[in-house]
């Protein structure tokens, strides 16, 4: 063992997915320990909540894991839903649904992209994934007008109805995506540099997974077959036909073969929502200002794994206390377990393979 | 296992606990929280602490754990009233370590102390701040709150 | 080449008459030359960096502007686009890295968080409102929360134009 150098990762890196510092300490090219420091974009969020009506904090949910907002949004309104015992109108469920798992699929799809340019391939991957992500994005700029934040969802329903042919745009999407699915199968995943840099390398246990309270496709990846959507149904999952993929070993060429699984499977879900969307207003009736009482704990399954909302109303027009339980928070603590022992660059891979979003890390 | 069966198993073999009236929360007195969790991981098979967090009620504060059995398909939440004066609880991380990071959490933003935490200090603020921000009396100079909006007072 | 066949760049180029040699001023070529080829440094914080990915790749291509390679070292830099909340911690990295870029630097502040706080405003008590704040002068703000690409490209363009229409720019080392 030689000696022992300290180098700094981030917060400002290509690598890091966001403003994420790490503080390795190296010998040679080994890492032997890594220490997290997070809080480079702490945002207050929950201050912010105790000081916003219901209806004005959901543009804030848009900005906590900003890939994926019309899932936050999805999940806000749930809890609140929840708590006031608000029904939501069955158009609403449908475009709810169909909304979440095109949000799920762009998701995954800038996920796969960047995990390909944090291994080397430095502009191909992202290229491709993310001009399949332009055609959702520009979707859901005709729907509700922003291409990032999109603020759709309300409490008791949408903000408006979807325009006319959208139902056709995502059929085509669909047909498109099938064959676009295949093409990534052949340029990337069996690819022989792909499979040698993420093969074997930062294994997950089962048991590890669960103690530090990992969710999502990494929870899945280590064998865990365990989601949301099946086990506690929100909306209309349970009408719904579709598996939960999981993986073998829990290696990060695992949880990225999982999301390819969980894009075949989400545009398994929109084509039978698109096949069954029934008729009626979608527009929720509810007061914009309105006082709660009570506590609730509420969670969805989003594309990072499970995201969870605790709120506490004391009888204003604001919540007294909203606690955000991100999913990418309990995911990258396991960060330090997992690379110990490995390469500098395999430490770049399994960052990029757990998937994080530091807005949601950080709040 | 049916829900009640579950919050009265654990109330009899910890008489201290006290029932709240929403389904699946119990209180659970300061001194009893780490033989209450023991034993909810060994015998009951609570593989996960889920969310772990805190509530300033301004008499008192409230550390509110949510606990999951995936064998059960259960969600247990258990809740800590600590008063004022002694804002200090005994840390559970030695049994999941989710609990870890969100204890040093709620320690940021609320100054709890987590007796026996591995390694306790702040996680989103920088180190050389000493006030704890969601408090309810947290003030600060650069601090802007938004005005008030006529008709949402209250 | 024939006596008033128009070629680009006739703005700042005079054709010698009945020849094919074309006369300019120096700082026009340096001008047209640091324009055109800004590198910004990867500088994404949150949100915003999703758009200005959303600019490198294939649909927006701000490669075609000169903009397209990516440094990850401030040496290497020409611009630096701050795209996102500047939080209480980022702001000394973000100073730092500001200084460690060499001259002729410019800032593009992209999104509402990074000109003046944006929705994070109010109510917040670890968020620095506004790039200027921090004492690092911003050339272009585009704003928009996040700006849309075509946004971004049009923010770029703009930084080009005020190169080129800059008079003799006092040095960074006299501001504060």
């Amino acid at each position: 063992m030689g000696e022992l150098l300290t180098v700094n990762m981030g917060p400002q890196h290509p690598s890091t997915h966001g403003v994420l510092y790490l503080e390795l300490t190296i010998d040679g090219e080994i890492v032997v320990n890594c220490k997290p420091h997070l809080g480079y974009l702490h945002r207050s969020m929950e201050k912010i909540a105790e000081n916003r009506t219901y209806i004005q904090f959901i543009p804030f949910t848009d900005r906590l894991d900003y890939l994926a907002s019309m899932n936050n949004n999805l999940g806000f309104c749930l809890t609140v839903e929840k708590l006031l015992n608000i029904p939501v109108t069955p158009r609403a469920q449908y475009l709810r649904v169909i909304i979440a798992e095109l949000n799920r699929v762009a998701s995954h799809l800038v996920a796969i992209g960047t995990f390909a340019q944090d291994l080397g391939a430095y502009a191909t991957a992202l290229f491709y994934t993310f001009s399949d992500r332009e055609k959702i994005v520009e979707l859901f700029d005709n729907i509700c007008g922003s291409r990032l934040t999109y603020n759709y969802m309300r409490i008791g329903g949408v903000s408006g109805d979807i325009p006319a042919g959208t139902e056709q745009i995502i059929k085509d999407f669909i047909a498109y995506e099938r064959k676009q699915l295949k093409e990534y199968n052949e340029l990337l995943t069996y690819n022989v540099i792909f499979l040698a840099r993420s093969k074997k390398i930062g294994i997950l246990s089962k048991e590890k997974a669960l103690n530090y309270g990992v969710s999502g496709p990494i929870l899945r990846a280590s064998g865990v077959k365990w989601d949301i959507r099946k086990e506690e149904p929100y909306l209309v999952y349970d009408k719904f036909d579709f598996d939960v993929p999981t993986g073998g070993v829990g290696d990060s060429w695992d949880r990225y073969k999982i999301k390819l699984d969980e894009i075949e499977q989400s545009l398994r879900i929109i084509e039978q929502a698109i096949g069954a969307i029934p008729e009626g207003n979608p527009v929720s009736k509810v007061n914009r200002v309105f006082r709660g009482t009570g506590e609730t704990y509420m969670r969805t399954e989003n594309p990072r794994g499970e995201l969870g909302f605790y709120l506490v109303a004391e009888g204003g027009f604001n919540p007294y206390r909203c606690k955000i339980r991100s999913p990418s928070f309990s995911n990258l603590s396991v960060l330090s377990e997992l690379i110990k022992g490995l390469n500098i660059s395999d430490a770049v891979c399994v960052l990029g393979s757990l998937d994080i979003v530091m807005g949601e890390i950080d709040r | 296992m049916q829900n009640s069966d579950l919050a009265l198993q654990i109330k009899n073999k910890f008489p201290s606990i006290v029932l709240d009236e929403q389904p699946n929360f119990l209180v659970v007195p300061k001194t009893a929280l780490l033989d209450v969790a023991c034993f909810l991981k060994s015998e009951l098979g609570f593989e996960t602490c889920h969310c772990l967090t805190a509530v300033d009620r301004k008499d008192k504060m409230e550390v509110v754990y949510h606990l999951y059995s995936f064998s059960n398909h259960f969600m247990l939440t258990l809740k800590v009233i600590i008063s004022l004066d002694d804002l200090t609880v005994e840390s559970v991380s030695s049994l999941w370590r989710s609990a870890d990071w969100l204890e040093r959490e709620v320690f940021d933003l609320f100054g709890i102390r987590f007796l026996n935490h591995p390694d306790l200090r702040r996680i989103m603020n920088p180190d050389n701040w000493t006030d704890h921000p969601l408090r309810k009396d947290f003030k600060r100079e650069d601090f802007i709150p938004r005005p008030v909006t006529l008709g949402l007072k209250g | 080449m024939a006596i008033n066949e128009k070629i680009p760049g006739d703005r700042f180029m005079e054709k010698f008459p009945g020849g094919e040699i074309i006369l300019t001023k120096s700082e026009d070529l340096l001008k047209w030359a640091k324009g055109s080829s800004l590198w910004p440094l990867t500088f994404g914080l949150s949100c915003c960096a999703i758009e200005m990915m959303a600019t490198g790749a294939s649909r927006f291509d701000i490669d075609r502007i000169g903009s397209g390679v990516f440094r990850g070292s401030p040496r290497q830099c020409d611009v630096m686009i701050v795209a996102g909340t500047i939080c209480v911690k980022m702001g000394d990295c973000l100073k730092k890295l500001y200084e460690q870029m060499p001259e002729p630097k410019y800032v593009i502040a992209m999104g509402n968080c990074a000109i003046g706080g944006g929705i994070f405003y109010h109510d917040t008590y670890s968020v620095v409102k506004g790039t200027e704040q921090l004492g690092v002068p911003v050339d272009v703000f585009v704003a928009g929360c996040p700006p849309r690409p075509e946004n971004l490209l049009h923010g770029i363009m703009k930084l080009q134009e005020k190169i080129k229409h800059a008079k003799q720019r006092p040095s960074t080392t006299d501001q504060k």
